[in-house]
Formats: C-alpha cells, sequence, structure tokens
C-alpha cells in the first residue's frame, strides 16, 4: 500500500534521491561488515552509487512535474543542480580517498555523511515548499558540521566545526522566522502559492521584514558578505576535501534555494511591492545588488594579502558569490541562466584548486600555505599545469571556462540595465587575478625548500584533476552545450512565474 | 596559409613540451633545441603562408580561417537593436598582420638563439624554464596578431601580459625584479581594464566583434568631427588599453623596469612582441580610428610627448640597458604619432624597422653585458671595440639606423612619420625632430661610453696564476656570468646562504671562483651563437628599409601600398596620402613636384639633425675625455681632422639648442669657446629637463601605481582584521548586516 | 476585569520578544551551551509563530512546520553537543572566547 498522497510513479521520480540514500546507508552498514584493511572498497562502493544515481537522473531529465503533493518538483532546474552535485560528490570522494589515510580517519562514516549531504542538496534543489527546502538544507548542514569536525585530533577542525554549527543554526533560526511570517503573510508553505497570494498584494512590512531574514538566511549559506565571516575560518579548519566540497555543493545548493524561494516564491516583488528607498521602489534585487556589490569588494581584497592558500580561496569563494548574485540582480532568465552555467563552472575549477591542496597534504605536511607550492612547476609538472589552468579560470582569463561563465554574467547585467554592477564586477575580476596570479608565481618562481618531502600523486586524485582540467577547458573552448543545458534549465525554473507573465 | 591556425600552436607546444617535461629532464641543449626548433617552424609556416599572400591580386590579400565555434552566440540588446554576441575560433591573415606574424616569428627565432647561449649560466630546469615562457610569450603574441576577432586577440593580450610578468620576474631572487614584474602587471591590468571596456563598447555598438564587420559598419557612419559621440569613447577607451601595452604617457612606467628580466627578454619585449601591440591593435582598428579624429589627435599628442619625454630621460642614463628602453618608449611614441595622424601604414614600418635595430641593440648590449661579465654601468666600459669586434660594428649599424642615417631602416621610417606629421601639424613635427635630435645624441653617447674611449672597467688576471692577490682578487669578484647583473648583493658574500637555499644544493653559486667552469678573462667576444643572430639583425637593420623608399627617392612606397587593404581606403587616410603621394592621378604635376621638393627639405633636415646629435654626442663623451687638463692648450686643435669633420654639424646642434636655450650670449662666432658652451649648455639643460622628467616619472607615475598597491594591500588587511576569529564578532556582523537593511528600510525611504 | 482576547498579533508580539532574546543571548553569553541554549530559544520563537499562525488560518500546515523544526532542532542538538564535546575535550573550556586559533 503506498502512503497517502503518494503514487508509484513519485518513486520513480524520486529515484536518484533513493539511490543516494540507499548508498549512504551501505556505506554505513559497509563500515560495520567489512574487515578493518578493505574499508578502502568503500570509496569505491560510494561512487558506484552515486553513478548509479546519475543514470537514473538521465531517465528523469525532461519530465516536468511536481510530486509528494507539490512539495517536490521533478524539473530541468532540479536535474541540472542534481547532477552537478553528483559530480561534485564523486569528485569529492576520490579526493578523499588518500587523504583520509594521510590523516587516520574511517572512511566509512565519512562516505555516509558525504552523501547525506549530497541527499540534502538534492532536496534543496527540487524543494518547492518551505518544509522541503528546510529539510533539504538541514540535511545538508547537519552533515557537514560533523564532517568539519572529522579530524578529531585537529584543533583547527575542532574549532571550524563548532564555528559553523553555532553559526549556522543561528542563521537558521534568522531563516526559518522569515520563512514563518511567510507562511503567516500567505498561509501556505507552497512556493507557487505564495506566488499567487502574493500576486495581487503588496506586502507590508512584514514582508519586507521576512525579506530582509531570508536574504540572511540564504546570504550566510553562500557566504556573501557581510554574513561570509565563517567561511574563511571553516574552510581552513575543514579537512580539505569537505572544503572543496561546501564551497562548491553547499554553495550551489545555497543558490539553488535561493533561487527557488525568490523567483518562484517572490517573483512579484523582484523589482518593487517591498516599500521605498531613496525614493525608489524596493524589490529584492536591491538586497542582492548590495550584497553582490559589497561581496566582490571585500572578497577580493581580503584575497589580496593572504598567504594561507585555504583562505585565499575561502575569500576568492565569497568573491564568487558575488559575481553570482550579479546573475541574481538581473532576475531575467539569462541572469538564471549566467549564474546556472557559472555554478557548473565553478565547480569544476574550484574542485580542481582545492584538489591539488589536498596533493600537497603529505606527510607533516599541512600544505595548505601558499609557499608550500614552491617549485611545484618542477616537482609536479602536471599538476602546476593543472593548477594554472584552474587559476587562469578562476580569474576569468580566457578560453578557461571561468571567462565563459563571468562573461555570460556580465552580459545578463548589462542587459538588464546594471552596466555599473557589471563595472564592477569586471574591475573585481582584475583586481583578483593579481592573487590567482600570485599562486602560480609560487608553484613556477619560487624554488622548493630542500627539505620538503616529495608530492606524490595518487590515482584517483590523477582522475580528479584530469576530470576537473577536462572540465575547465573544454567548457572554456566549447561551452555550447552547457549554455543550451542551463538556459533549459533556467527556463523551466520561472515557468509558474510565466504563466503569471511577471517574468520577461 | 591554411594553415595559419598553427602559428600560435607550434611555440605553444614548445612551451608545453619545455614545461612538462623540460623542466625536468631536458638537459640545456636539447631545452633550447626544442623552443628554437619550435620558432623555426613557426617562421617557416609563416614564411610560406606570406608568399602565398603576397602572390594573390592586391585587393584578395586576406584569408580567413575559422577553426569552430567558441562563444555560443547570445542575443544581446545594443544601441540598434539586438546583436548577437558570438566569437569564433577564427583567425585572419591580411598584409598587416603578414607584417606582424613575420617579425614577431623571424625576430623571435633569432633572439632564441640568441638566448641558447646568453642563458648558459642558469641551472638546468630554469633553462627549460625559460625557453618555455619564451615560446609562450610568442605563441600568445602571435594569437593576439591573427585574431580575426576582439576576443580572442584579448587573450592573447591578456597571454602576453602574463609571460611578461613571468620573464621580467624570471630572476625572482633579485628584489628589484620581482617588484618590476609586479609593476608590469599592473600597470597592464589599468590598461587591459580600458581594452574591455572598449571591447563592450564595440560590441554595444556595432553588435558585433569581428575586425572586418566593425570596419564595415563603421565606414557607413559619420566621422564624429567636432564630437565626442560613443565612437571616441571607445576609441579612447582601446586606446588605453594600448597605452598600457605599448608603454606610452601615463602607463609606460613598466617598460623602463622590464630591464631587470634577461635581454633576451627585453629584446623579446621590446622589439618583436608585447610593446608593438597596442600600436598594431591601433592598426587593426584603423578605420574605426579614423572615425573618432578627436582621439586620433590625443593619440598624436600622447605620441609625441612620450616620445619627448623619454628621449629626454635617455640623455642622462648610465645604465647600458636602461638607455635602450627609454629609446624604445620613445621610438613607440613615434609609432603613436604616426597613428594619429592616421598615418597607420608609416607606423606599420616603423614598427617594422624599429623591430629589426631594436632587437639588434639590445641583444648587442646583451653581448657588452655578457663581455662585462654582467656590469651594465656604461661608465665602468669603455674602449671596448677592440676587445668585441663583431658587436661593436653590428651596435654600431643599429645606432646608426635608430639615429635615422641614410640609408638605413630608420631612416625611411623615421622620415616617413615626420613627413606625415608635417603635414598634418607643424607643433607636432617639431617636437618629433627635436626628439630624432635626442636620440642620435644619446644613442651615440651610448656607442662612445661603451666602446670608444679607455678602458674603464675592473682589470683581470692576464695570464697570471690566481694566486698573486690584486687582480685575482678582482677576478673572484667578478666570476663569469650574467646572473643578477646589477644586483650588487649578488656579487658579495653576504647573498650566498640565500641562494644555496633557493637553488639547492645542486645547483652552482654564482659566486666564488671554485664554482664555475671559467673565470673571467676580461672583455671578450660573445660566442658564435650571440654573434650570428646581431649579425643577421644587423643585415635587417640595413635593409628592411628598401622595402618602402618614398617616391620622392624614386621608391614606390612598396610596404605602404602593401598593408593599404589592411586600414581601408577611408577619406581620413586618403587625405593624408593626398598630400604627399605622386600617384594619385588627380594630381597636377607641379604640386606633384612641390610636393617632392618638400620631402626633400624635410629629409635634409632629418638627416642634419641627426648627424648633429651624434656629433654632439661624439664631442661630449669620446674627443672631451682625452683633453682633461690640456684643455686650453688643445683648442687650436679644433682645426684637426677629426674636429674639422664634424664642425658644421656642431653648429646645427648648437644654434637649435642655443634657440631654446634663452640666453643671449651674442651672435654665435667660430669661436670655439661659444660653441663648446653652447653644447655643454645644451647637454645641462637637457640633464635638468630630463632629472626634472626622472622626478615625474618616480613621484608621481610611480607614485600613482604604487598608490594603488598600496591602497589594496590596506583595504586587505583592514578587511582581514575584521575577521577576528571571534565568532561573536561574526555573529555581530550578520546581525549588524540585518540591523543595516532594517535602518535604511525604516529610515530611507 | 476585562480582558482583551488573545489575538495572533500578540503571538506575534511574544514570539519576537523571545526571538530577540534568543538574538541577544547568543550576542552577549560566553559559555557555549548558553549560547546554544539561545538559539534553541530563537527556534522556538519560530515555532510559536508558526503554530499561532496555523491557528489562524484554521489548518495543520503550520503545526506540521513546527513539529519539523521541533525535530530537526533535537537532531541539531545531538550534533552539536557532540562537536561541543570534542571542543572541550582538547581545550577543557567552554568558553567562546578560547576559540581563536584561526582569524585573518
Amino acid at each position: 500500500m503506498m502512503p497517502l498522497g503518494f503514487t508509484r510513479l513519485d518513486f520513480y521520480y524520486l529515484l536518484p534521491e533513493l539511490i543516494v540514500t540507499a548508498g549512504a546507508v551501505a556505506l554505513l552498514g559497509g563500515d560495520v561488515l567489512l574487515a578493518r584493511g578493505r574499508h578502502r572498497l568503500l570509496t569505491w562502493v560510494g561512487l558506484a552509487f552515486l553513478g548509479a544515481a546519475a543514470v537514473a537522473l538521465a531517465f528523469i531529465s525532461g519530465r516536468e512535474g511536481t510530486v509528494a503533493q507539490g512539495m517536490y518538483s521533478v524539473d530541468g532546474f532540479a536535474v541540472f543542480f542534481k547532477l552537478l552535485f553528483l559530480v561534485a560528490a564523486a569528485l569529492t570522494i576520490l579526493m578523499s580517498h588518500r587523504y583520509l589515510d594521510v590523516e587516520g580517519a574511517r572512511p566509512g562514516e565519512y562516505y555516509f555523511l558525504v552523501l547525506c549531504a549530497t541527499l540534502g542538496m538534492m532536496v534543496m534543489a527540487a524543494g518547492v515548499d518551505l518544509v522541503t527546502l528546510f529539510i533539504g538544507l538541514e540535511t545538508m548542514a547537519v552533515s557537514f558540521y560533523i564532517l568539519v569536525g572529522y579530524i578529531k585530533p585537529s584543533r583547527r577542525s575542532n574549532e571550524a566545526s563548532i564555528k559553523y554549527f553555532l553559526l549556522g543554526t543561528f542563521s537558521l533560526g534568522l531563516l526559518l522566522y522569515g520563512m514563518s511570517l511567510l507562511y503567516g503573510l500567505t498561509g501556505s508553505t507552497e512556493l507557487r502559492t505564495i506566488a499567487t497570494t502574493l500576486a495581487g498584494g503588496r506586502g507590508g512590512p512584514l514582508l519586507a521584514l521576512a525579506v530582509m531574514l531570508l536574504v540572511a538566511g540564504m546570504g550566510f549559506k553562500i557566504a556573501a558578505v557581510p554574513f561570509h565571516a565563517w567561511a574563511p575560518d571553516v574552510y581552513e579548519g575543514a579537512p580539505t576535501p569537505i572544503t572543496a566540497f561546501i564551497s562548491v555543493g553547499s554553495k550551489a545548493a545555497s543558490f539553488a534555494m535561493l533561487l527557488r524561494i525568490f523567483f518562484e516564491g517572490l517573483p512579484a516583488f523582484r523589482m518593487d511591492g517591498l516599500g521605498t528607498i531613496f525614493g525608489q521602489p524596493l524589490g529584492w534585487t536591491y538586497f542582492f545588488y548590495v550584497l553582490s556589490i559589497v561581496s566582490m569588494t571585500l572578497g577580493n581584497l581580503a584575497a589580496l594579502t593572504q598567504n594561507n592558500l585555504k583562505r585565499m580561496l575561502a575569500y576568492s569563494s565569497i568573491a564568487h558569490a558575488g559575481y553570482l548574485l550579479i546573475g541574481i540582480v538581473a532576475a531575467t532568465p539569462r541572469g538564471v541562466m549566467a549564474a546556472l552555467v557559472y555554478l557548473m563552472v565553478y565547480t569544476f575549477m574550484q574542485l580542481g584548486a582545492f584538489a591539488i591542496v589536498v596533493l600537497m597534504r603529505r606527510q607533516d605536511v599541512i600544505g595548505d600555505e601558499l609557499k608550500d607550492l614552491s617549485g611545484l612547476s618542477v616537482r609536479q609538472p602536471a599538476a602546476a599545469v593543472a593548477m594554472l589552468i584552474f587559476m587562469l579560470s578562476l580569474g576569468g582569463i580566457p578560453p578557461t571556462a571561468g571567462f565563459m561563465g563571468k562573461f555570460s554574467l556580465f552580459a545578463a547585467a548589462i542587459e538588464s540595465g546594471y552596466v555599473g554592477l557589471a563595472i564592477i564586477g569586471v574591475l573585481n575580476s582584475a583586481i583578483s587575478l593579481y592573487y590567482y596570479v600570485r599562486v602560480v608565481v609560487y608553484m613556477w618562481v619560487r624554488r622548493e625548500e630542500a627539505a620538503a618531502p616529495p608530492v606524490v600523486m595518487s590515482r584517483a586524485l590523477a582522475l580528479v584533476l584530469i576530470v576537473a582540467v577536462a572540465g575547465t577547458l573544454v567548457l572554456g573552448v566549447y561551452p555550447r552545450a552547457l549554455f543550451d543545458l542551463a538556459q533549459a534549465s533556467a527556463s523551466t525554473l520561472g515557468r509558474a512565474d510565466q504563466a503569471l507573465g511577471l517574468l520577461r | 596559409m591554411r594553415l595559419i591556425w598553427l602559428l600560435p600552436l607550434i611555440p605553444a607546444a614548445g612551451a608545453a613540451v619545455n614545461g612538462l617535461a623540460g623542466v625536468r629532464w631536458f638537459g640545456r641543449a636539447a631545452a633550447g633545441a626544442v623552443a628554437c626548433l619550435a620558432m623555426l617552424s613557426a617562421f617557416a609556416v609563416a614564411l610560406t603562408a606570406s608568399i602565398a599572400l603576397i602572390r594573390l591580386p592586391p585587393e584578395a590579400r586576406a584569408y580567413d580561417v575559422t577553426l569552430g565555434p567558441w562563444l555560443p552566440p547570445i542575443p544581446l540588446a545594443t544601441a540598434h537593436g539586438i546583436g548577437s554576441f558570438a566569437a569564433e575560433w577564427a583567425f585572419r591573415l591580411d598584409p598587416l598582420a603578414t607584417v606582424m606574424i613575420l617579425v614577431v616569428t623571424g625576430i623571435g627565432l633569432l633572439i632564441h638563439v640568441y638566448a641558447t647561449a646568453y642563458m648558459m649560466d642558469e641551472p638546468r630546469g630554469g633553462y627549460a624554464r625559460f625557453f618555455c615562457y619564451l615560446n609562450l610569450f610568442c605563441a600568445f603574441m602571435l594569437l593576439l596578431v591573427l585574431a580575426s576577432n576582439f576576443l580572442v586577440m584579448f587573450i592573447g593580450w591578456e597571454g602576453v601580459g602574463l609571460c611578461s610578468y613571468l620573464l621580467i620576474g624570471y630572476w625572482y631572487e633579485k628584489g628589484s625584479a620581482a617588484t618590476a614584474g609586479r609593476k608590469a602587471f599592473i600597470t597592464n591590468r589599468i590598461g587591459d581594464w580600458g581594452f574591455l571596456l572598449g571591447v563592450f563598447g564595440v560590441f554595444h555598438v556595432f553588435g558585433t566583434l569581428d575586425f572586418h564587420a566593425v570596419a564595415q559598419a563603421v565606414s557607413s557612419l559619420p566621422i564624429e568631427q567636432s564630437h565626442f559621440g560613443e565612437l571616441s569613447i571607445i576609441c579612447l577607451l582601446l586606446f588605453i588599453g594600448a597605452t598600457g601595452k605599448s608603454a606610452q604617457i601615463p602607463l609606460f612606467v613598466w617598460l623602463p623596469d622590464a630591464m631587470e628580466g634577461p635581454t633576451p627578454v627585453s629584446a623579446l619585449i621590446h622589439a618583436a612582441t608585447m610593446v608593438t601591440a597596442g600600436v598594431y591593435m591601433v592598426g587593426r582598428n584603423a578605420v574605426l580610428f579614423q572615425h573618432a579624429p578627436l582621439v586620433l589627435a590625443i593619440i598624436a599628442i600622447v605620441g609625441t610627448l612620450t616620445a619627448l619625454m623619454a628621449a629626454t630621460i635617455g640623455l642622462v642614463q648610465n645604465d647600458i640597458k636602461r638607455v635602450l628602453a627609454y629609446s624604445t618608449v620613445s621610438q613607440l611614441g613615434y609609432m603613436f604619432l604616426a597613428a594619429g595622424v592616421g598615418a597607420f601604414a608609416a607606423s606599420t614600418f616603423h614598427l617594422l624597422t624599429h623591430a629589426f635595430f631594436k632587437a639588434l641593440l639590445f641583444l648587442g648590449s646583451g653581448a657588452v653585458i655578457h663581455a662585462m661579465a654582467g656590469e651594465q654601468d656604461m661608465q665602468r666600459m669603455g674602449g671596448l671595440r677592440r676587445f668585441l669586434p663583431v658587436t661593436f660594428v653590428t651596435m654600431m649599424i643599429g645606432a646608426l639606423a635608430i639615429a635615422g642615417i641614410p640609408p638605413l631602416a630608420g631612416f625611411f621610417s623615421k622620415d616617413e612619420i615626420l613627413l606625415q606629421a608635417f603635414s598634418k601639424n607643424r607643433a607636432l613635427w617639431a617636437l618629433g625632430s627635436v626628439t630624432a635630435l635626442m636620440t642620435a645624441f644619446y644613442m651615440f653617447r651610448l656607442v662612445a661610453l661603451t666602446f670608444y674611449g679607455v678602458y674603464r672597467g675592473p682589470s683581470w688576471p692576464r695570464h697570471v696564476p690566481p694566486a698573486v692577490g690584486g687582480p685575482a682578487t678582482l677576478s673572484i669578484a667578478t666570476a663569469h656570468g650574467v646572473r643578477h647583473p646589477v644586483d650588487p648583493d649578488a656579487h658579495g658574500l653576504a647573498h650566498v646562504p640565500q641562494h644555496d637555499l633557493s637553488h639547492g644544493p645542486a645547483h652552482p653559486v654564482p659566486i666564488g671562483p671554485a664554482a664555475h667552469a671559467h673565470e673571467w678573462h676580461g672583455p671578450h667576444e660573445a660566442p658564435s651563437a650571440m654573434t650570428w643572430p646581431l649579425m643577421a639583425l644587423a643585415v635587417g637593420a640595413i635593409v628592411c628599409g628598401f622595402i618602402s623608399i618614398p617616391p620622392a627617392l624614386g621608391g614606390t612606397n612598396a610596404l605602404e601600398r602593401f598593408l593599404e587593404p589592411s586600414f581601408g581606403g577611408t577619406p581620413a587616410a586618403a587625405t593624408v596620402e593626398h598630400a604627399r603621394q605622386p600617384r594619385a592621378d588627380a594630381e597636377p604635376a607641379t604640386a606633384d613636384q612641390a610636393s617632392n621638393g618638400r620631402e626633400w627639405a624635410l629629409m635634409l633636415l632629418a638627416v642634419t639633425l641627426a648627424g648633429a646629435g651624434v656629433a654632439a654626442a661624439w664631442r661630449l663623451y669620446v674627443t672631451r675625455p682625452e683633453i682633461p687638463v690640456r684643455l686650453a692648450a688643445r683648442w687650436p686643435g679644433l682645426h684637426s681632422l677629426l674636429w674639422h669633420k664634424y664642425f658644421v654639424d656642431e653648429f646645427y646642434g648648437a644654434t637649435l639648442v642655443r634657440s631654446t636655450f634663452a640666453s643671449a650670449r651674442g651672435l654665435w662666432t667660430f669661436d670655439a669657446r661659444v660653441v663648446d658652451g653652447a653644447v655643454n649648455g645644451s647637454g645641462w639643460m637637457t640633464r635638468t629637463v630630463s632629472w626634472f622628467s626622472g622626478i615625474f616619472d618616480r613621484v608621481v607615475v610611480d607614485g600613482l601605481v604604487n598608490f594603488v598597491g598600496w591602497s589594496a594591500d590596506e583595504g586587505s588587511l583592514v578587511v582581514r582584521r575584521g575577521q577576528t576569529g571571534l565568532l561573536q564578532n561574526y555573529l555581530l556582523l550578520i546581525v549588524l548586516g540585518v540591523c543595516v537593511f532594517l535602518t535604511v528600510y525604516l529610515f530611507a525611504r | 476585569m476585562h480582558f482583551t482576547p488573545i489575538t495572533p498579533y500578540h503571538y506575534l508580539l511574544l514570539s519576537a520578544a523571545l526571538f530577540s532574546v534568543g538574538v541577544i543571548g547568543v550576542m552577549v553569553r560566553r559559555n557555549i551551551i548558553i549560547l546554544f541554549m539561545s538559539i534553541e530559544l530563537m527556534f522556538n520563537a519560530v515555532n510559536i509563530n508558526l503554530v499561532a499562525f496555523a491557528a489562524l488560518y484554521r489548518h495543520e500546515v503550520g503545526q506540521a512546520f513546527a513539529v519539523f523544526v521541533i525535530a530537526v532542532a533535537a537532531a541539531e542538538a545531538a550534533v552539536g553537543l557532540g562537536i561541543i564535546l570534542a571542543f572541550y575535550r582538547n581545550k577543557e573550556t567552554l568558553n567562546i572566547d578560547e576559540m581563536n586559533l584561526m582569524k585573518g
């Protein structure tokens, strides 16, 4: 017998999530059942489940509709993000393979939590109901709280975990309060019902307050200034593969959730309806406009003099949140498309960069300082070239994918009339290039310290680097497929709104 | 011609091989061979493609190769409806690009060959790394010149910036080199910003980024004769980009500092590649710029001022490479002057000739530095022509060429520019002529200080066993090698530990006799891998002017006619050409003769000025040091052959300088005292002027650049200080963020 | 005596007050456990909101939401206390100001 309100078809549409869940459970079981020496098998078990989920995803792509009584949507937008999460999770697991050995940590629970976090992200991208989104967010966040503190003897890991936990819960409080107000104003938690209920009337001050709290809560998750402060500390303290996963997966999932809430739930208040500001109508794009500029500028500024590679990448990821918000501010299908493109591109280059940091972690060497990279071009030329490509891509130099992403974002901003924002973005990417090239200088120009232990590339890590480099270059030289996919996905997000005629 | 897309790829492949495998496994010979082979094959491809292009009829001389789509077309709103923002991997070979690829591959090849010998003292890995950068540099430059749209060009544009940063900072242990690299990078980024905004503007106005399409679209628009419209804004932004790359006021500061790189790099940056990018870009968009006469005027003025200012600075520099660096800035100013008066062909012509003689001069100076074991100060050279005959002769040719002495290359191209400037604006021409005078002066000052006079450098053991002391200790201090040329620390023992640390024990420390294969046995001629490129370039510096002999001398301006299709036969170009071209059919024969006459007069004047400059330099730096005490006694010797030979020239030099020097010391006689005083006075005045320019350079421009860097650093620290590590401060930040939103919402209605 | 009926407005005020107490508590206290309890106060403010609105609209969506919030808060408490315990083992203190290994 089916649960109330469910059909057999619902399970078919939820198959990717179910497979990931099954994988998580299997990993936990394997951790208990497998002999101590065979735990390395778990890596491949996890990968197999992620691959199976990707296959299941392929079957449901192209479908549109909602399941579970309209709480969960199956559309191109969700499929796009789920694909991204699966790729990111697979690369994270590959990266962790040897890293966990070096740290002496158990892989079973670790992979279980990675898959749980992936599951949470998938729910965040697909939820069209405040409750679903909240559950997804928490599934992801709680998994990450534990993962960040996974290296128990490490004081840094511990401190990062506690900071992430307290700040994350606090920001969740803000977000939930905003959600409760939204529910109070509309009497529904379904985003599409919220949109239709609010479409007629103007929102009062309560709606404005709710929007502010939602912006703060989501701003925290995407690490936008001034809600960013957790990011550098957590990035530094967390195990490096987890840092990579947080900076890519968590950010992408939060952007998906943000897009869902604001484009499906509050499309009418894009430009006005929340009151006035300096005589101008106030809409939620205004908040993101401010966050975008501040995040880009402060993120890049702080990264300029940073000598710890992980912290530098943290500040850089704060700046990237700013770039991504440009697409949100543009608030057009093209803006959303640009954000989607950028998130996909960002996945490859950011994960690749962190894979290099993972590579530098050896016995007795933490390897997250810039100077640890000295002379990498001699010790591991291939890794150095890969890092060069990631850095150029993060800096937005053609013909890498990063250029394509930035370019589409700025183009979307100009098209929507935010020329100033685009100029600030271009200026910022000019500044950012300085610290990205600094990394390159360390790898090529500095000599290694004589005593440094050798850098050994494992096969799994090599695979990560190959995938990341391929993604960064192919999407830069031939970005068409990605653009088409992103466009198709972005168009499904605005569907309900287009029916209401609120979005162009 | 179908294979032109291979051109950037061949050096890139060479770079990849050297960068990936060479750094680890290649010996010096293998790394050098790979790099040179890559350049050689690139040169061969360039040559065949050029010959194929020249065989075509003039109107068909453009060849497009599209490799495939890059940016998917994105419909975007532009000024005139919806444009499709798309870019392809597209390359175009046209006359302008032909000239450029030949310069880049040809001169690049010679520099590569030269560098194989020059960099011999580098450790093995560093050697391969160096050639990896060199190849990469050429690859990006070729991409830049072959691009058929702005975005592909932008890749090359950024790429050469990156490579210049890596190459200038190649000797990274040297603080000044690292700083110079950073300075080049920051300055270039400012320019790139302008360039990128210009590209956005181009798309906004024309809805396309293809050079050809833009040129066609712009020819139907009216010329912005008196107002500063959108075309002018675009051109101005693009020109800001060009000032960054081509080292014009106000962004020229990085170029002299770029001397910190190894000499072959300086030659490559200054002659064949990077700095020509700006000039090339302006030429590539000639049609666009011709529709913005106000910007052209700005370009001409900036170019002229840069030329003048850099020349004055060059007068008093003592570092041999620094003189050449300022000379490059000055010559680039000439090119922009030409572009500014609409003579894009003349600009490209000068680019070509300049590439030859400047590469020659730089490589020659490298040979001198090599001979002097890293010494760059000209005051510690002198009399080297006995030791370095080949270098001396070739550098002499280079100096004559840059000074504009006929029939060397520089004469034709510089004359062409001055002629075009004369027909457009007399003031620009006058300033350009003064600069020409100074150019001749400082170049021969360089030659005189280096090759003439008495040897002033350190002594060396003349086949005396090193145990004797005295000279031997000197030889230890100046062990053979070109690393760290101007860094005093490099020769001091204090530097040793740091070296040891950074190079690893395997690398020979460049100090101390034991570490070196051979000691310095005094100035000596460079190995043949260095002299052959010098000779080849010298031949080029002699003959390459003949490819475009002006009609007044019975030539046909072959190069200019070859290049014409690239610049579009637009009205502005036509009027300039109109004034002087005999083959314009409507031109009456008398006017033709008149213009010929004027051209002759200008030429004569230019040559005279050049000669005057040479003579003045001779007088001050060769002749005078020989008469320190017996000055009064020697004055009758004024009539000696040497003096007499240059007497007339000095006469001109003195008058010209005197006219600017407002001292009424009576009419000029043939009194040697007066002439002498005037020459000295002119020397003093130019010294003062250049001192002020130097101050300006250091205080204002450097200050600006440093301020940008400083404020970024400070801002960074302020932001990072906010990251206290204390959880509750982070919480406070979040709450404050919400509160700011609330306050603004409640009170700023 | 005359009592005014309790309206959703009153619930909102109560919840806002509770929320503020929570926020201020998080900001001024130093003990990590108390910080965490203050955050729980914020969640409870949210729950009051949700339940009050559910009563207003006379349906159970808000109540269901509140139940989810409580469940998640419990999960967070379990994880959070584990993390705090690990911190305590490493540092032997619960003072939040001792936690500044990473900054800048």
